[in-house]
């Protein structure tokens, strides 16, 4: 009618119109497939998961395919579907010290049992570009530049990796079936604050179900972080390490791999099988604490996620130990410091919405705005006239001043 | 667990009546009812995860899909009006989840879904008003922490409020908050009306309607039940005054409607115009006409075809609960309204000053 945001009807279904021609491109270029990007777009893939709260790949690849590659976007969309399906019971706690381990790094030892298992990582890549993956197709690229353009060998091994710096050599000797996790070594010396399920082992919580309430406990605080903003907690985690945040942390051990998800039916009252997650976990070594009472120990600092996520995971774990300042009886002063701050704003579905909302129509408030603004404005100019005009301007006391 | 039955031949198995599983509904209606006991409390919800981005109406969307039944009519409006786009997005949502009968018309619907207006045409007994609320804490601007402003609220802590308004007054001569303009609710509780203009404020005041706020993202719920005192601070030598507009609405010439401001050209043209879009279709059907009505629709800014323009008795004949007020020529401004209205101020309006 008057405005532009009236008639929306017709307007909404030719932007959707406008939104499919857009994410298509220019149609004489192959459309992608959501196999291919699942495959070869596997950290995207994880890190939607995870902010979309939802193991499954193949959806995440259709939200990213869906979305542009807006990974927010995609997160959102898995969410709205996440929160539709139906619960049909809890897993048994996983056992990340039983996964089989695709990669697995110490900062505290130089060696230990299991050893130091580099597997796939961009972290000893020179970043250069690989102008050969721009032209071949059928090029397995290595992640060194000096070895892309190699051609490509079919292999069984890791076929999600895609890389070809794993050489045959290594893929000769197996890895130690035995892979202990660091802090359970520190923590058999009595040097490593010990996890300790709360009192009777409550069921977790559950923020999708029921509203957070402050101070929250740590089994919120992991969850709202295991779901919360990659960049968010990135930023955060660097906070802390700089000086907002009193945090000396070392990386106890970072690994990547599988572990088995079980669930024990009512009906069957054993564990079941029903299949692997991908997991990355990172446990934190940080400076010790101690009392008359208690002798000083190491405390910790934790991160789990999906998929490899090597960032968000140690992202998380320098938060976490952050968040236990309370615990610790540490002064709070910084922002990862405090839960309030943290829980709310890392949740970037809820974050884009609210920033994103102020694209809605807000003309009603401008307006009482606007009619406000105009009558301070001429009532400062009546007055401003009127002590002109008076002789003896004390004389016209002003409420305003 | 109560099922309502999908439409026969509907093509969407997936999704149970109105989007939400049943439990979720009745968790929404549990915290709706004690929402409804304790006036102007805000009660900490399980809000969903919505098909729809937080901010954009997930609260008022959760309340309204916990509450409709096949039975209701549903009015969305965004900015008063019925066909803002996100109005329309959330229309077409229950139309497609609940296959919601829907309305435009203020007096035929039974649930009213909002953001950011009241409807000018008294409410009444029966009717359901639901709120789109972005923030639920109106002291969050003065106290950031959740777990302290709760505490305030529980020892009904509100002199820093109090303190804020003085400082309006002490700076600017009056209290600069033009909308979300906090409330006493009860004589107990202070409340956010959500982001409505001050001038709906005593709208809500003893209101026959029952009126429940969602806040999807924050994750709150809180209520007023029928005939509830809804009182905007204030203090006695400042006492609470809402909007007012030198010129009548251009398209029906309505004087006691919220106005929206039209810019019309690059030299400082102006018109005002209804906000609440179907209070100034119903006048202009009933035969009232601005003073701009035949420019705008020269212009195509309103469509005056045959089936809009349609004499008064016709309408009467369809609209049994229609307002009294909008008999006769001149409006008679409810008597909560006028008595708050600010009538001394004349409002410069439109070309700069």
């Amino acid at each position: 009618m008057y405005v532009a945001v009236k008639g929306g009807e017709a307007a909404i279904l030719a932007t959707h119109e406008l939104v499919a021609e857009a994410r298509r491109g220019d149609p004489a270029i192959p459309e992608i497939s959501v196999a291919q990007i699942r495959e070869q777009q596997a950290l995207a893939c994880a890190r939607v998961m995870n902010e979309g709260s939802l193991y499954d790949s193949d959806l995440a690849a259709l939200a990213l395919k869906q979305s542009q590659g807006d990974v927010i976007e995609a997160a959102f969309l898995m969410r709205a579907y996440r929160t539709t399906l139906p619960r049909f019971g809890s897993s048994v706690p996983l056992d990340t010290a039983t996964m089989s381990i695709r990669r697995r790094v110490s900062a505290t030892y130089k060696d230990l049992p299991g050893g130091q298992v580099l597997g796939p990582t961009y972290d000893y890549t020179h970043r250069l570009f690989d102008f050969a993956l721009m032209d071949s197709e059928n090029v397995r690229v290595g992640l060194d530049p000096t070895i892309s353009g190699r051609e490509a060998r079919p292999s069984t091994t890791h076929p999600s990796s895609g890389d070809a710096r794993i050489k045959p050599e290594h893929h000769a000797a197996p890895l130690d079936a035995h892979m202990p996790r660091v802090p359970d070594i520190l923590g058999a010396e009595g040097l490593m604050e010990a996890e300790e399920a709360p009192e009777g082992d409550p069921r977790p919580f559950d923020l999708t179900r029921d509203p957070v309430s402050f101070p929250a406990d740590r089994d919120v605080r992991l969850q709202a972080m295991a779901r919360g903003d990659e960049g968010f907690l990135l930023g955060l985690g660097y906070s802390v390490q700089r000086g907002f945040g009193g945090s000396h942390p070392f990386v106890g051990e970072v690994r990547v791999g599988e572990v088995a998800v079980e669930l024990v039916p009512e009906e069957l009252g054993f564990a079941v099988d029903l299949g692997d997650l991908t997991l990355t976990e990172c446990q934190m070594v940080n400076q010790f604490q101690g009392s008359k009472d208690i002798a000083p120990q190491f405390t910790r600092g934790y991160g789990l996620v999906f998929g490899h996520a090597e960032r968000k995971a140690m992202s998380m774990s320098l938060v976490d130990r952050a968040l236990k300042a309370r615990d610790f009886g540490e002064a709070a002063d910084y922002p990862a410091q405090q839960d309030e701050f943290v829980l709310y704003h890392s949740d970037n579905v809820e974050a884009a919405g609210f920033v994103e909302h102020l694209k809605l129509p807000h003309y009603v408030d401008f307006q009482g705005e606007l009619e406000l603004i105009r009558r301070i404005r001429r009532e400062r100019d009546e007055r401003l006239a009127g002590e002109q005009d008076s002789k003896e301007p004390d004389a016209m006391p002003e409420a305003a001043e | 667990m109560t099922m309502h039955q999908m439409p026969a031949g509907d093509t969407k198995p997936a999704y149970n009546y109105a989007y939400l599983d049943e439990q979720t509904k009745r968790m929404i209606r549990r915290a709706l009812l004690k929402a409804v006991a304790v006036p102007g409390y805000q009660v900490p919800f399980g809000s969903r995860e919505m098909p729809l981005a937080r901010g954009w109406g997930t609260g008022g969307i959760q309340v309204t899909a916990a509450i409709i039944g096949p039975a209701d009519t549903l009015k969305v409006i965004d900015q008063g009006a019925d066909d803002t786009t996100n109005a329309v997005s959330i229309r077409k949502f229950f139309e497609r989840t609940a296959d919601a009968r829907t309305t435009e018309a203020t007096e035929e619907a039974t649930i009213i879904q909002t953001r950011h207006r009241i409807p000018e045409a008294p409410l009444k007994a029966g009717q359901v008003m639901v709120y789109q609320v972005p923030m639920p804490e109106p002291l969050r601007r003065l106290e950031p922490r959740e777990a302290e402003t709760r505490k305030m609220h529980a020892w009904a802590e509100y002199g820093l409020m109090q303190v804020k308004l003085y400082e309006d007054i002490a700076r600017y001569g009056e209290i600069t908050k033009t909308y979300d303009y906090p409330v006493m609710v009860n004589g107990r509780y202070v409340m956010a009306p959500s982001p409505i203009p001050k001038f709906d404020n005593p709208k809500m005041h003893m209101s026959p309607a029952l009126q429940l706020f969602g806040a999807g993202r924050e994750k709150r719920i809180y209520a007023l039940p029928p005939h509830t005192s809804v009182k905007s601070l204030d203090f006695e030598d400042h006492p609470f005054r809402i909007q007012s507009w030198t010129e009548p609405c251009g398209l029906c010439g309505a004087s006691d409607s919220y106005l929206d401001e039209v810019v019309i050209d690059d030299r400082g043209g102006r018109m005002f115009v209804c906000s609440d879009s179907h209070h100034c279709e119903t006048r202009r059907e009933a035969g009232h006409r601005g003073t701009m009505l035949g420019d705008a629709t020269a212009s195509g800014f309103v469509d005056l075809s045959p089936s809009t323009v349609i004499p008064g008795d016709r309408r009467e004949a369809r609209d049994p609960f229609r307002n009294p007020t909008e008999q006769g020529s001149g409006m008679d401004p409810g008597s909560a309204v006028g008595s708050a209205r600010d009538d001394g101020a004349d409002m410069q309006t439109g070309v700069k000053s």
